[in-house]
């Protein structure tokens, strides 16, 4: 008996009135904990009812706990008749399991009835007394944290990150089993609800299981899904990253950022012993046969490239072979390579993904990344490299070997994280992704099978084969993901989910991430690798430094540091062999520190990161596409949707990449790629957020081209377009400050200075010719025309054309241009944050939009259907504008769009994102907020962040003689950059002896010294007294019920989490048999999302918390019979419970914990 | 191709106080969106009348899923469906219990009964005032008659404590319920000069002065009804027209004080006996039901028209009300002094507030 719950029912309030005659209500409350059930006394004639129970007190298995729900049944008693359900509360009590998150629940919870909502409110109190269990065969895995979060939690440290956990469960959808025919619809929702409550808990007791397995502590980037398979199950399946995460005992120490350099001098003292060894062993001993996989590697990869390049490639190919791969399923066919491919024009494909490595040390570093890639690496980092572009046959066995490798190993180095700890990410090659379409009527369905008349039963196939076909899928899909990453010469995928989408018994699976190379920091301590690139981690110091010294001046104040890297470019670079370049991209040298190569466009699925350097401003990017088919059944429609899907994936690309050069940006962040099949159509929708990365190379324009140049009309006609779309880019550089010319001068001015030597360094490399030219004339170029009349006309790159010779062309066209602008005032993105927006309010609106569209023209062609759900989005964005206009200058942050075909001619779109306001007057002030951000980020650093950047910016600040002045000139004098007549001269005279000023510095700093406290305390005011003038006018009083704040971001702006009290997973349905009634479709959604926003409020406030952060929708299914006047629809949505308190009234406390924490890591440096 | 569903719901309830007002107003959503254009308050913003009909759409929704809530507004602060902010409830509530004076005005004295509620269509198309929002002012009314009408105290902080209304909302309510409690007429054409306003005022001098809370708080009886012994008492005023010799004297007090200070001396000193009489008259009827319905009519019968007719100024009648009730007061053998200057103030004060075109 590891655990006794208890529970106390103390009162109702609002109850509905349950008999007409007096107008009141008998109420009593059943409390359920598996299989053990109390009542409370009936409390007579009152619809706020004060029961004040005893405690009732549950004994159980710490297993049951993590499974269970505590169920909560409101009654009417009734003499003469059965007793009437009011409704129920559902209470996962996981988070009191764990010693570190919230201790009771106590508060109201509305009482929810799936037919009626939301029915008055119950007032519980919950405690858990855990006993220690040190069972080593125990099932349960309590107090292994869970955190929907995909970053670092804001007051943790990563001691480790572990890798890839992945688990899913299944089960007989109690909707579809035979005995729904014959009860209420209520009893067969409140089936459902409870068996996915019971698999949710389930699920999670497993992963964290295999958390301990691995020695972590903690998943983080939890990501459960639901899979309602109909007639074939119901599938609830999660991955997430297993860590071992410290709690900073310093509540006031913000751990926004993990430290790199410090963390690892803390390790060794840090580390738990048990953790690492795993890992540790026989790492190295792979260095050297990868190393020469890799250079073969490289080569199979001019060839295959195409395939390989964007995922689409490899899963066209992969989805079409979905439905035999079904019947065969590790029979991976036939040529790799798309053919489709060498039609399309060859700049979209080769866009993000070619990344590139040197080939050494990313292998090395490979190895060392996790467990998986122990037995994985030397087989496939040959295999699927040689054979890629090789013949098909020893791929096929190659891979073959890879998924038995896999069954065995069973893990994957994937990491569900979106953004990292200072200094993990070193490298980012490109999006991978793979889809698969499955035929689900070929499962049997064994578990509950015998439930079941009408099916005949497939013995063989007995009991838990379901979760393991299941579990089959996904690791070919995820083994697909990994090889895909592996030809991108990375190690590892980031930012990786998983998604399906399923009608009727066609489902498409999804996985996606981006391929990169990570550093092996926080996998292991070992791993010490000669390679030049890894000296950046000797001098980690540095790396965060500059970081910090970042905002503009970020790259030329990196350039003091001769040896390494600087952070904010760091991650663009290919550490690649031009010359083994896999496809004619267009390779340049990084526009930030000139000495590594960049591609010409990056996309991924991750978020920007914090250090990254970023001209201008960021904004949403979406394509949209939808595609009709013709309806079929089985194994035809698996064929046919396999076959349109590569068509879907190379169009949705086009789109992307013709609407960032549009908007004259050349990286791509959080992509996200949802394809959604129905009966008669596919939809595509790919949304991202586009900036414009300063070390990349300036996009070229987009050039329209006719193909049949004899008409004068028609060539006017292409001359008008032209126009139109050269006036577009241009509107939009200015819209998001997109303003490359000012860096440009910026950087080259700095570089000659210290260059030199360098050049000779890189002069073998094939490129440097075009370099020096490009260089040349950016030092030459005064004016910002000049310098993009230039750029359009630099090299190939510019050659991106559109070639106008069908309907489908003007159609692309057109689309592209009647996207309509963001109105002024606005910002949008679907990351985590907006590049160039520092200054946040703490005026916070999320929201949750759905819109479910009705073609009633049955025969529309594809075009007609693309403008639809062209509109249906663009209306939609236009929308959230208009309701939001009052939060006004704001940034729609993490634009969530979720497409879905739930009818024949339906299309469903939900949107949830949050809305924050910023300040604009500091926006305007260029310099002074880059200012502001370096000191603002010098100050939420936590106290074992490095010192040295504390006294770098804090000196530059103090020291108004020396470099502050630079800095503030420097910075004053950016914005008025973009004027037209400003003395260039000397301004870069300043910055280059700003540059040498830093340089000097870093001299010093690398000594390390002790100054650092008393730099810290002077810079802190400032910030402060910020923030302070910030909020002041902010604080509103709430009414008696405590706001809780909700964002599907993982913090919220001028705040700092101080604790995490649990995860928070929720799955609600609602069905109703009085639509009309209910104020239709509409009103029905309406009031039920609100329920949902409503029951996790309290049931955060129940925790003792006070928002809700990484909220997101996970489903939002909605059925309606309009005929019939029913509707029904489920909700599942999930976050973390916080508290946070605002950074205002942690005033009093600042700097002292600060300082001294500073001191004694610094001293602890010294020796 | 229609818009099947099209939902918006924020953490925190947006609320649009213009599409409030306009719901209220009893627009349908299309009126709405037409009026909302039209309008053209919303600035730079360019929107098409879609985007506008999804929004007006959606803002409907929440005021009719918050109209539950709104109908016990201390509900409202402490439910947990919608999260809206402290000064957003207190604006909704409000607004949704104002009332249009006009409305209230045809209303006023009426019993707030379904018979009533069946004829608010005429009153709709009279005042030119949305059906729908008839319904709601009437709703509101009959609701918060409902439940202060019981409830001991004073009137108008009741009807604040339950339905968290401001000073002067609250007091315009307490009217609407007095009258309706007590049926005052006035419906009657020679009323219909009258505004709400007057009347409130007049609602809140009866209540100050007239009920048994104006008396003595504390005690059992409620503030809607008016205290029936000072009425039994008012009887006794008929002494000052009854006896003559106390009638010319009075007469002849109020003359001395007023000669050469109103213009209308000498109609007034024909008058006097007539309309001293139609005072006392009053007051001393003012034992039955019936005609304490009837105070309105017939302060404007029997005073107000003959006053009018003569071309009194509002300046001249203040100087004779005033000198009207002291002197009776300095009359030797008069006794009733505080039962005459409590009917008088009133009465008084009435006058002057009805007393114009």
């Amino acid at each position: 008996m590891p655990g006794k719950l208890k529970a106390k029912i103390v009162a109702g309030r609002h109850l509905p009135v349950m008999d007409r005659a007096s107008d009141l209500t008998d109420a009593f409350v059943e409390v359920k904990f598996g299989n053990t059930t109390f009542k409370t006394d009936v409390y007579p004639k009152s619809l706020n009812p004060q029961w004040n129970s005893e405690w009732f007190k549950f004994e159980v298995d710490d297993e049951d706990l993590q499974d269970e729900p505590l169920q909560i049944t409101v009654l009417d008693h009734d003499t003469y008749s059965a007793n009437d359900a009011i409704g129920k509360v559902y209470i996962d009590i996981d988070p009191l399991l764990s010693s570190e998150a919230a201790t009771v629940i106590s508060g109201w919870f509305p009482i929810y009835d799936t037919i009626h909502g939301i029915r008055g409110e119950i007032n519980v109190l919950v405690k858990v007394d855990l006993f220690n269990d040190l069972n080593r065969f125990r099932q349960s895995s309590c107090g292994v944290k869970f955190f929907c979060t995909t970053s670092i939690p804001r007051c943790y440290r990563a001691v480790m990150v572990h890798g890839f956990v992945e688990e899913l469960v299944v089960n007989e959808d109690p909707e579809y089993q035979w005995i729904d025919r014959i009860r209420t619809p209520r009893a067969s929702n409140e089936a459902r609800q409870r068996l996915i409550s019971l698999m949710s808990g389930e699920l999670q007791r497993k992963i964290g299981l295999k958390v301990l397995e691995m020695g972590g502590n903690a998943v983080v980037g939890y990501l459960q899904c639901f899979d309602l398979e109909g007639e074939s199950g119901l599938v609830v399946r999660a991955i997430g990253t297993a860590c071992t995460l410290d709690k900073i005992s310093n509540t006031y120490a913000p751990a926004s950022a993990i430290n790199p350099c410090n963390s690892s001098p803390s390790k060794d003292t840090k580390d738990s012993p048990q953790a690492v060894p795993s890992a540790l062993g026989c790492r190295s001993t792979h260095s050297s046969p990868v190393h020469s996989a890799s250079s073969r590697l490289s080569q199979g990869f001019s060839v295959s490239v195409p395939t390989l390049l964007f995922a689409g490639m490899k899963h066209r190919h992969r989805s079409s072979e979905g439905p035999r791969a079904r019947q065969c399923r590790a029979g991976f066919g036939e040529e790799a390579p798309g053919v489709p491919l060498s039609s399309g024009p060859p700049t979209p494909l080769r866009a993000q993904t070619f990344s590139s490595f040197s080939p050494s040390k990313s292998y090395s570093r490979q190895s060392s990344s996790s467990d998986t890639e122990l037995s994985l690496t030397p087989k496939t980092g040959m295999g699927s490299g040689g054979s890629a572009g090789k013949e098909a046959g020893p791929l096929k066995a190659l891979l073959r070997q890879q998924t038995q490798s896999a069954l065995e190993q069973r893990e994957f180095p994937f990491f569900t994280l979106t953004s990292f700890p200072a200094g993990f990410l070193l490298h980012v090659g490109g999006v991978v992704s793979a889809r698969s379409v499955k035929l689900l009527d070929r499962i049997h369905n064994p578990a509950l099978g015998n439930t079941r008349s009408y099916k005949l039963l497939d013995w063989n196939s007995f009991t838990a084969d379901e979760p393991e076909t299941r579990d089959a899928w996904w690791e070919e899909i995820r083994q697909e993901i990994k090889s895909h990453a592996k030809a991108l010469g990375c190690h590892a995928v980031v930012g990786y989910s998983e998604s399906t989408s399923i009608c009727e018994e066609v489902c498409i699976l999804s996985a996606s991430g981006t391929a990169a190379v990570l550093s092996s920091r926080f996998m292991q301590d070992g791993a010490l690798d000669m390679d030049h690139r890894l000296s950046r981690q000797q001098a980690p110091v540095f790396t965060s430094g500059t970081e910090k010294g970042e905002g503009d001046m970020g790259s030329s104040a990196s350039l003091g540091f001769e040896d390494l890297a600087p952070p904010g470019c760091g991650f663009c670079h290919i550490p690649y062999d031009e010359l083994n370049m896999p496809f004619p991209a267009q390779l340049t040298y990084c526009h930030c520190c000139r000495r590594f190569k960049v591609p010409d466009v990056l996309f991924t699925t991750i978020d920007l990161p914090t250090e990254a350097n970023v001209t201008g401003k960021g904004c949403l990017i979406q394509a949209r596409l939808c595609r009709t088919k013709k309806k079929a059944q089985g194994e035809g429609n698996a064929t046919a949707i396999s076959n349109l899907l590569p068509f879907l994936e190379y169009e949705l690309h086009t789109q992307l990449m013709n609407k960032l050069k549009l908007r004259s940006m050349n990286a791509l962040f959080g992509l996200r790629i949802q394809i959604s099949i129905g009966e008669n159509m596919l939809l595509g929708l790919a949304s991202a957020t586009g900036v414009y990365l300063t070390p990349l190379p300036s996009p070229g324009g987009i050039q329209i081209a006719g193909k049949t140049p004899s008409d004068i009309t028609y060539e006017q006609h292409i001359s008008n377009m032209q126009k139109k779309i050269n006036d577009t880019i241009a509107k939009n550089k200015e819209l998001y400050e997109v303003n490359p010319p000012k860096l440009f001068t910026l950087d080259p001015e700095a570089f000659r200075c210290i260059n030199t030597e360098l050049v000779e360094e890189v002069i073998g490399s094939p490129i440097p010719e075009p370099r020096q030219r490009s260089r040349l004339f950016r030092s030459h170029s005064e004016s910002s025309d000049e310098v993009s009349e230039l750029d359009l006309s630099h090299g190939k790159k510019d050659a991106f054309v559109l070639e106008i010779d069908d309907t489908d062309a003007v159609e692309d066209i057109h689309s592209l241009l009647t996207d309509a602008p963001t109105p002024p005032g606005f910002y949008s993105c679907n990351t985590e944050i907006m590049p160039g927006i520092y200054n946040w309010t703490s005026a916070l609106q999320m929201f949750t939009s759905v819109r479910v569209f009705r073609l009633s023209n049955v025969n529309l062609t594809n075009q007609g259907l693309n403008k639809v759900f062209n509109d249906l989005c663009e209306n939609l964005l236009k929308s959230l504008y208009f309701k939001l206009r009052s939060m006004v200058p704001c940034c729609l942050c993490h634009l969530n769009f979720t497409v879905a075909v739930p009818e024949d001619e339906l299309i469903q779109v939900a949107v949830t994102a949050v809305a924050m306001s910023f300040d604009k007057e500091q926006t305007l002030e260029n310099g002074r907020q880059s200012c502001d951000k370096t000191l603002m980020k010098a100050i939420t650093e936590n106290e074992e962040q490095l010192q040295f950047p504390l006294e770098l910016t804090a000196e530059s600040s103090s020291n108004p003689l020396s470099s502050a002045k630079g800095l503030s000139e420097v910075s004053g004098a950016l914005p008025s950059a973009r004027a037209p007549s400003v003395d260039y001269s000397s301004f870069t005279d300043r910055c280059s002896s700003w540059i040498e000023q830093l340089r000097l510095k870093a001299h010093t700093i690398r000594r390390g010294s002790i100054k650092t406290m008393s730099s810290l305390e002077k810079a802190s005011p400032l910030p402060e007294g910020r923030s302070r003038s910030l909020r002041s006018n902010r604080s509103y009083a709430g009414g008696s019920v405590a706001v809780v704040k909700m964002t599907p971001l993982s913090f919220i702006p001028g705040t700092k989490i101080i604790k995490y009290l649990g995860i928070i997973n929720m799955f609600f349905i609602r069905e109703t048999t009085s639509l009309r009634e209910e104020g239709g479709v509409s009103g029905f959604l309406h009031s039920f999302i609100a329920e949902v926003f409503a029951m996790v409020r309290a049931h955060v406030a129940a925790l003792g918390g006070n928002a809700v952060v990484s909220y997101s929708m996970k489903e939002c299914v909605f059925m309606e019979n309009p005929n019939k006047n029913q509707a029904q629809c489920l909700i599942n949505v999930s976050g973390d419970a916080v508290i946070f308190v605002r950074e205002s009234e942690l005033e009093a406390t600042p700097p002292q914990p600060q300082s001294a924490s500073t001191q004694t890591s610094s001293s602890g440096e010294g020796t | 191709m229609t818009m099947e569903l099209d939902v918006f719901v924020g953490n925190t309830t947006i609320i649009d106080e213009e599409v409030y007002q306009l719901w209220l107003d009893g627009f349908s959503v299309a009126d709405a969106v037409k009026m909302r254009l039209e309008n053209g308050a919303l600035g730079e913003c360019e929107v098409s009348g879609e985007v506008l009909h999804s929004d007006t759409m959606d803002q409907y929704r929440t005021f009719q899923m918050c109209e539950r809530l709104l109908h016990c507004p201390s509900k409202l602060a402490n439910q947990l469906l919608f999260q809206i902010p402290a000064h957003h409830q207190a604006m909704l509530i409000e607004r949704y219990y104002e009332f249009d004076h006009m409305f209230a005005r045809e209303v006023l004295g009426k019993k707030l009964s379904k018979g009533t509620k069946k004829d608010l269509d005429d009153i709709s198309s009279k005042t030119g005032i949305a059906l729908k929002s008839c319904r709601r002012q009437f709703d509101n009314f009959k609701r918060v008659f409902k439940v202060v009408e019981e409830l001991k105290g004073p009137l108008a902080e009741n009807v604040q404590h339950h339905f968290l209304l401001s000073d002067l909302l609250a007091k315009d309510y307490a009217a609407v319920v007095f009258f309706a409690n007590s049926r005052f007429e006035t419906g009657k054409k020679k009323l219909q000069y009258l505004s709400f306003q007057d009347f409130a005022f007049c609602a809140c001098q009866l209540i100050s002065y007239w009920t048994v809370g104006a008396v003595d708080n504390m005690m059992d009886d409620m503030d809607v009804d008016l205290e029936k012994e000072f009425l039994h008492d008012l009887k006794d005023l008929k002494v000052l027209v009854n006896d003559k010799d106390m009638l010319d004297q009075h007469k002849s007090l109020v003359c001395s004080q007023l000669r050469g200070r109103i213009r209308v001396f000498t109609e007034m000193e024909a008058n006097f006996k007539n309309l001293s009489r139609a005072l006392i008259n009053i007051a001393s009827k003012l034992t039955n039901t019936k005609d304490v319905r009837d105070l309105f009519i017939d302060l404007v019968e029997k005073f107000i028209e003959p006053c009018r007719s003569d071309k009194w100024t509002a300046g001249d009648l203040t100087l004779f009300l005033t000198h009207y009730t002291s002197t009776a007061s300095t009359l030797e053998t008069f006794r009733y002094q505080v039962i005459w200057e409590r009917y008088m103030g009133v009465v008084k004060s009435c006058i002057l507030k009805m007393y114009h075109d």
